[in-house]
């Protein structure tokens, strides 16, 4: 390898730019294992301490499995809605797909503080505040656009002409929706469905907003928590969903890869 | 007993059938008859109406007018799905997500055949395309012509009695698309089946096909085997597109029987009556004309003389092609047996023909894609 001097200035700068993405993830980690209660770094002591509080203070396993159904249901909820609008998206081609499309995903351009505002406002009226149900819609709302976007990432590559064929062959819409179109489209819709579960468990602004006492997720949990006072346990519950999300979409990448025979 | 040897061809009837896309007409109140088990072609330039024909049989779109009966049946109504009709189309449209076998029982699967009889029929399917080593790959690992092949298996599978291909060797080269006629030719005839198939290549239409229908701006221009379409074509359209010609144009008079043109001064006769107010022309095929010294006349029933000069000669083996300029510029192309002291190029001779080897057409504007 010949080390001249702008080949080891580019090594130099994605390094640092590496270190600066990965920073604040690698110092969270030392410091769920404080041994004081304090959120300084680098920590003091050693001690499994934080972890014992999260797994064991109904407030922070009550908010994970909070948020942890919510984002099951929102993943569901916005990969059928979000399918169904990216096919019809596809289908109609022409000027109104494009509209359509573009109000579909909004949700994604609008700051959250505003989309929250307007939420709030309407759940205030409707009394969704700190319901289930206001959660859900609120979040499948957020969740919505990445679905469209990576079935019809996925759609825009799959070739109609085999639905023709397929009916040829004696295949009803429905069966060829079922045999063909999706078994093929079905990566765009997993990685799809990823995102609105990521989407859903990491909100934060919205369910700030529309949270109560009794249901409460754990972003915002982590949120109040802070606030409150410096519990390293937030750095133990960074470290956990860390560790977590690293496994989904590692796992993610490897279905992907198989997926992708064709 | 088996699946493969039960039905018999299809009878499709198309009664003035039109299709309009918004104010443009694909399709101009075409009618065509094609016997049950019988190979019929579809032959006509780019844009002619060709496929437009084979999707409203399929199905796969609606007719604006007229009526499509299959069989006894009048299937305007009936769903794609339910024509039971095989499509072979020239982009394969294999399922990249089912290996070779599992292609070819999608029909079968569709149909509620019973598993046992559904590997039997997908193993004989597929040795008749001879691909029985392939059944467990997937349509990526092969290549162009053996997925072509999967894509016939998967087609007649069913024993569709009517068999639709849409120019299903245009992607692939010439020795394979030889290769491939023959075995289409062969499943045909094992098969029964009604077959409609859709070319560009005439070559491919004539080594195919019982009858041909050359079809020409959304309409058919005429029906009929290859020997009568190159023998008696009906319009200088399909004289033209089928096979090799000339053109003579030129001032005619009426008559009786026979119609005299004048051409480059000369007056040539073919047989037929002209209409006094409409053009007409004389087609020539290379092979009925002969190339003779000037000054020779005629002899042997060749009363037809025309002047030139040779513009090109070409040496084919068995057989010599010239190329002869007219004094009014045009050209005629002439097919000899080989002569031992050829006439060179620039030098001055005649054409001499029988009249009654000219074929008398009005003269419809067409011109021929090869002719210089
Ligand atoms: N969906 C459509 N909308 C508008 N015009 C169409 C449509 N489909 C076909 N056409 C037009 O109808 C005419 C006939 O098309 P068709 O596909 O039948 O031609 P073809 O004979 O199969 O030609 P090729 O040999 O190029 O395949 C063409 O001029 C084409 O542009
Ligand atoms: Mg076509």
């Amino acid at each position: 390898m010949n080390l001249n001097l702008p080949r080891l200035l580019l090594s130099l700068t994605c390094l640092l730019i590496a270190i600066w993405l990965v920073a604040p993830t690698f110092v969270i980690i030392p410091m769920s294992f404080a041994g004081k209660k304090s959120l300084v770094f680098p920590p003091q002591g050693f001690s499994l301490q934080w972890y014992e509080n999260f797994f064991t203070n109904p407030q922070w396993i009550g908010s994970l499995i909070v948020s942890a159904k919510l984002a099951v249901m929102v993943s569901v909820v916005a990969t059928v809605i979000g399918t169904m609008a990216a096919i019809g998206i596809e289908r109609m081609k022409g000027r109104g797909a494009g509209i359509i499309r573009a109000v579909l995903i909004t949700p994604m351009i609008v700051p959250g503080v505003v989309l929250a505002v307007g939420i709030y406002a309407v759940y205030l009226d409707t009394r969704l505040v700190g319901t289930w149900t206001g959660y859900v819609l609120a979040h499948t709302l957020l969740a919505i656009p990445f679905v469209v976007i990576a079935v019809g990432a996925n759609l825009a590559v799959f070739d109609e002409r085999l639905e023709t064929a397929a009916a040829s062959l004696g295949a009803s819409r429905l069966t060829t929706f079922f045999t063909i179109t999706l078994p093929l489209i079905l990566p765009g819709i997993l990685s799809g469905a990823l995102f609105a579960f990521v989407t859903s468990f990491d909100e934060v602004i919205v369910s700030l907003f529309i949270t109560s006492p009794q249901l409460k997720t754990l972003p915002v949990q982590i949120f109040s928590s802070m606030t409150r006072d410096a519990d390293p346990t937030v750095a133990a519950v960074g470290s956990l969903i860390f560790l977590a999300t690293s496994l989904i979409i590692g796992l993610g990448l490897i279905f992907g890869m198989r997926g992708r025979r064709v | 007993m088996t699946l493969n040897t039960s039905t018999k061809g299809a009878a499709v009837d198309i009664r003035g059938v039109s299709k309009f896309y918004g104010s443009f007409t694909a399709l101009d109140d075409i009618s065509l008859r094609v016997e049950p088990g019988e190979f019929m072609s579809f032959l006509g330039p780019s844009g002619s109406g060709k496929t437009t024909t084979l999707n409203l049989i399929a199905g796969f779109t609606d007719l604006s007018a007229g009526e499509i009966r299959l069989g006894e049946q009048s299937i305007g109504h009936v769903p794609a799905h339910k024509r039971n009709i095989g499509v072979v189309f020239q982009h394969y449209a294999l399922f990249p997500h089912m290996s070779v076998a599992q292609n070819v029982a999608y029909p079968l699967k569709q149909r509620g055949i019973a598993k046992a009889d559904r590997t039997r029929a997908v193993d004989q399917a597929l040795q008749k395309v001879q691909l029985d080593k392939f059944a467990h790959r997937y349509p990526s690992e092969l290549s162009g012509g053996q997925q072509q092949r999967v894509a016939l298996a998967r087609a007649m599978v069913f024993t569709p009695s009517l068999l639709l291909m849409d120019e299903p060797l245009g992607a692939l080269d010439k020795k394979l698309r030889e290769v491939l006629q023959l075995e289409i030719r062969r499943i045909h005839r094992e098969l029964g089946s009604t077959f409609v198939y859709v070319t560009h290549d005439q070559e491919e239409a004539l080594v195919l096909s019982d009858r041909i229908a050359v079809f020409n701006k959304g309409r058919i221009e005429q029906v009929g085997s290859g020997h009568q379409l190159y023998t008696r074509p009906e319009t200088l359209f399909v004289g033209q597109f089928i096979g090799e010609s000339s053109v003579l144009r030129g001032a005619h008079s009426a008559g009786g029987a026979e119609t005299a043109l004048t051409i480059a001064g000369a007056t040539l006769v073919a047989p037929g009556q002209a209409r006094a107010d409409a053009p007409h022309v004389i087609l020539l095929r290379p092979e009925s004309v002969m190339v003779q010294a000037s000054g020779t006349g005629p002899k042997d029933g060749m009363t037809n003389i025309l002047g030139g000069t040779v513009r090109e000669m070409l040496y084919l083996g068995a057989a010599m092609k010239y190329e002869v300029t007219l004094a009014d510029g045009n050209h005629v192309i002439a097919r000899t047996p080989t002569q031992d002291e050829p006439f060179a190029i620039g030098s001055a001779v005649e054409l001499a023909w029988n009249p009654k080897d000219g074929t008398l057409l009005a003269d419809d504007g067409s011109t021929a894609g090869h002719e210089g």
